[in-house]
């Protein structure tokens, strides 16, 4: 997990830098998250998993990625995602918040899946446009294993997993290391 | 290193550790000379050499005293402000701190946190050759996050401090008004190291990490206070410290 600590640390220092200022907010939002919730993962062990304060704050993780990605390509579409990513948040934290049952999984799974689809896609409609060089394409690599991580805190979390529940906490970290690894190869092609 | 010399002087960046060295190891010998009966007394502090017999209390009172003397000494011949501040620095800790407060009032912890905050305006100052308000700042941030390490042994130990009758924060406030103290003490360390870091002129990669980890340590502090346990106590504890890691690191590296 220090390591996925000091790769996002690297990811918000140097690996944003020359972009506008709101991509380097957004960006910057969603490596220091990566990197907050590692050390946190390092020093409250990885039961904080099961908080439902970090389902809320992880969504912040994949949207403000996919937001960074809008931003930069797909103009036409921004303001339309950010209101969806805001509304996405706020409606993840009212029903984690205030309901329990099976809607705060629908919704969660619904915005993650969402969140994931655009980091996944947005960097091969990019290459095909010829607006991002090739190694950008690990960016929709980063957000298969984001994605693959968030179906195992769903499955963590509804309790219907029928993988261990130690085994896919001990999958988690490495899931977030290949996940930020691959994010930070990708935006190399920004620098 | 953060007075942003012209060049790293690597002989002063050695004295200066060297004196630093001896003044603190020199004021935290004299310390446990002092506390050697209530370390006794404590679980945590009974294996400690001086209650346990292993070095003989006049032993470990002429090498504090030695050490000290010697801290203080190259201090003021590599620079008299300098010295002055190291000297204050141990007066603060050994005489105000442990002698007169530490067994008198749960508030000493003020006064164990400016000595704390010594070492960092001292490092300053042998930069700039005066006190200037970044130095003030990054005093700040260390007096602020000393309670955090502080406060959290008191409630963590509680007991233990109970028996060799020192007062405490909990003991006083109660553990409610401790953890606030903790939380709001922890955001103002952050927010002292981040505007000195701003003044000093830091990059803003730089600052965004310094940023991002004191929204770490901002929400920690938050959960600590509405969900209060042990573990996440604890946890705040361990997070303010590598926070404060990171952001000296931070500091250091920038220049480099």
């Amino acid at each position: 997990m220090f390591s996925t600590a000091l790769l996002a640390s690297y990811q918000v220092a140097v690996g944003v830098d020359g972009l506008e200022l709101i991509p380097i907010i957004i960006y910057s939002i969603g490596f220091g998250t990566l990197l907050v919730a590692s050390l946190l993962l390092v020093i409250l062990g990885y039961d904080a998993l099961l908080n439902s304060s970090v389902a809320i704050i992880s969504t912040l993780i994949p949207l403000s990625l996919s937001c960074g990605l809008i931003w930069d390509y797909a103009a036409h579409i921004r303001v339309a995602y950010f209101v969806f990513a805001i509304l996405g948040l706020l409606a993840i934290s009212i029903s984690r918040l205030l309901f329990s049952g099976k809607s705060p999984n629908i919704v969660l799974a619904l915005v993650h899946g969402v969140a994931g689809f655009i980091i996944f896609t947005v960097p091969i409609y990019a290459y095909l446009q010829s607006l991002v060089p090739l190694i950008f394409l690990w960016v929709s690599i980063g957000g298969g294993f984001v994605g693959i991580g968030g179906s195992m805190l769903y499955l963590l979390k509804s309790g219907n997993s029928k993988v261990p529940h130690s085994r896919i906490l001990k999958l988690f970290p490495v899931l977030l290391f290949l996940a930020t690894i691959s994010f930070v190869i990708g935006f190399m092609a920004y620098r | 290193m953060s007075a942003r010399c012209p060049v790293i002087h690597w002989s002063t960046l050695f004295g200066l550790a060297i004196s630093l060295f001896l003044a603190i190891a020199g004021s935290t010998i004299i310390n446990m000379w002092f506390d050697r009966d209530i370390d006794a007394l404590m679980k945590r502090t009974c294996n400690r050499p001086l209650p346990t017999g292993k070095i003989k209390p006049q032993e470990a009172l002429q090498l504090g005293l030695f050490l000290s003397f010697s801290g203080v000494s190259l201090a003021f011949v590599m620079d008299p402000v300098y010295g002055a501040v190291v000297f204050t620095g141990i007066i603060v800790d050994v005489l105000i701190y442990t002698i007169w407060l530490k067994r008198r009032t749960a508030w000493s912890i003020l006064w164990g946190g400016i000595s704390g905050g010594m070492p960092i305006l001292a490092g300053r100052v042998l930069g700039l050759h005066q006190i200037d308000g970044v130095g003030i700042l990054l005093t700040l941030g260390i007096l602020f996050w000393i309670p955090t390490h502080i406060l959290t042994f008191n409630m963590r130990y509680f007991e233990d401090y109970q028996f060799a009758g020192i007062p405490t924060f909990p003991k006083r406030f109660g553990f409610r008004t401790t953890r606030l103290a903790i939380a709001l003490s922890s955001i103002i360390a952050a927010g002292s190291i981040g505007i000195a870091g701003w003044l000093i002129g830091m990059q803003w990669g730089f600052l965004r990490i310094l940023g991002v980890l004191s929204a770490g340590l901002f929400v920690l502090a938050i959960a600590s206070i509405r969900k209060p346990s042990d573990h996440t106590n604890f946890g705040l504890f361990k997070y303010a410290s590598l926070y404060m890691l990171a952001a000296m690191l931070l500091l250091s590296i920038y220049i480099l």
